[in-house]
């Protein structure tokens, strides 16, 4: 199923999907495909469980390769080039594509340091750049004042909010172009969830944003466009406020009102 | 609405709320024929019926905004969903300024009584009859497209519409004609004006209730759109 739609002419592509296809050995878990994420801003990807969004979105920084019997076909491209082709160093697509997950995953370490490893593994910065870095992710992912006396503390001492806006922090301050989300709020409370829905909004500024969520009034909340994907398949694409006020399929309408069984 | 919901408790939300408009609706209705009875029959007992009724019109509309603002709050509605509950806030302002003008219709009688004008018997009140009854008819239809989610039977309200306005123009030339040649008549027959005003306003308000139905069902918003546009949309 083809649901492909052309973006407003005056949306850059930061993403753009061709005839994907991915499996899992056997199992075709996604269906060709074809989607094109605009840059600077928010795209949703909501749908009932199994139906291919998170699976979707570790193709974009191919997070899939860690495990073997897992394959996709097809074309990503990230400003043109082909993120799937296997000569492109992934640790360099990840450096670009940066992906913050469903449970909070702080490293055993200090605050300081959950921020600067990832950035020591591409620049080498000087104590007082990395300082200045590490402050700037901190404030970026409006966890700074929160945290700004006890940086040498671990991070696994935050709470759960706060230790999700440290992964955010984490995943800019190595500055990527696009940041991969996958339910970032499903484990946090809703003060939490307001203050990282928040945050996706002042981040779209600088980044491309994709958001997986179960939460169809977080894509209501927080997305430019949203992408509703069922069984594998790509159902209907467009921007939020169309497909949250007229679907224009019955299969999103049902979905999207709780008629879904 | 055909297709349930997952939570059962929401699908009779919805219909226990459209149930309620269709009520308020054919008590507006009501309302209005009875108010036209007044005029006919000259029933003082009939017109004080009608003001007694838009206490309750008035009070429905009350209750009904406040369970769809408890329906919105607990239940964040979208889609279709969301556009009837949108569509019903607005349909249920129109319903209540009908109990209005079959209020001010009530008044006029009442006043048009005291007043003990000879001559009353001689106004049109036959041909504001006639104007009343195709806005009644308006009125029932609209709600009859509203219950069955119908929007061709709504687009014919829309068109329906231009008739009402044609009679209340056609009503205007001959109060004025009655005025010119017996001023004695002017007083009555600028209470029938109002009369003929307020069921001309009835008629707008079913049209208004069909323009609502139309944005349920289609999803477009077709007010302030020409009659071609609208039909391009619902067909």
């Amino acid at each position: 199923m083809d649901a492909r739609v052309d973006l407003p002419a005056t949306e850059k592509v930061k993403i753009s999907v061709r005839d994907l296809n991915f499996y899992y050995g056997n199992f075709h878990a996604l269906k060709h495909i074809n989607l094109d994420i605009p840059e600077h801003k928010v795209t949703a990807f909501i749908g009932p469980s199994g139906c291919g969004k998170s699976t979707l979105l570790r193709t974009f920084n191919r997070m899939f390769e860690l495990y073997p019997e897992q394959r996709a076909e097809g074309q990503i491209t990230l400003d043109g080039a082909n993120v799937l082709e296997k000569r492109l160093d992934v640790s360099l697509i990840r450096a670009k594509i940066g992906m913050v997950f469903q449970k909070p995953t702080p490293f055993p370490m200090s605050i300081y340091d959950n921020i600067a490893f990832g950035v020591r593994l591409f620049e080498t910065l000087p104590r007082v750049e990395m300082d200045e870095r590490v402050e700037w992710a901190l404030k970026k992912a409006a966890l700074w004042t929160e945290v700004k006396d006890k940086l040498d503390q671990s991070g696994a001492g935050l709470s759960g909010g706060q230790q999700q806006r440290l992964c955010i922090a984490r995943g800019i301050a190595i500055k990527p172009e696009v940041l991969l989300l996958d339910e970032p709020c499903s484990a946090l409370d809703p003060i939490s969830t307001g203050k990282i829905e928040e945050l996706i909004g002042e981040l779209k500024a600088d980044y491309t944003v994709a958001i997986v969520t179960h939460n169809m009034q977080q894509a209501a909340r927080c997305s430019d466009y949203t992408a509703y994907m069922y069984l594998g398949d790509l159902i209907e694409f467009g921007p939020t406020s169309d497909l949250f006020m007229k679907p224009k399929k019955k299969d999103t309408e049902d979905y999207i009102t709780g008629r879904f069984g | 609405m055909s297709d349930k919901h997952l939570s059962t408790q929401f699908d009779a939300e919805l219909a226990a709320i459209s149930t309620r408009v269709l009520e308020m609706g054919g008590l507006a209705e009501s309302q209005v024929t009875q108010a036209i009875y007044a005029l006919v029959n000259f029933s003082g007992e009939t017109a004080s019926q009608v003001l007694q009724g838009e206490e309750r019109v008035n009070q429905m509309e009350l209750e009904i905004d406040r369970d769809l603002s408890t329906i919105i709050a607990r239940r964040q509605p979208t889609a279709r969903d969301l556009r009837l509950l949108i569509a019903i806030s607005k349909t249920i302002g129109n319903l209540e300024r009908v109990g209005d003008e079959a209020a001010r219709i009530g008044r006029t009688v009442q006043r048009l009584i005291n007043s003990g004008i000879s001559s009353r018997m001689r106004l049109p009140v036959g041909d504001v009859s006639f104007e009343a009854s195709l806005a009644i008819a308006s009125l029932r239809k609209a709600l009859d497209a509203f219950a069955r989610l119908d929007a061709v039977k709504a687009l014919e309200v829309i068109k329906d519409d231009n008739q009402i306005d044609r009679e209340f123009d056609g009503l205007m030339r001959q109060l004025i004609t009655y005025m010119m040649e017996d001023p004695r008549t002017i007083s009555a027959s600028i209470d029938l004006v109002f009369v003929a005003k307020a069921i001309e306003r009835i008629g707008d308000h079913a049209k208004n209730l069909a323009e609502q139905i139309i944005y349920i069902v289609k999803g477009t918003d077709v007010r302030h759109n020409s009659l071609e546009n609208v039909e391009s949309i619902v067909r």
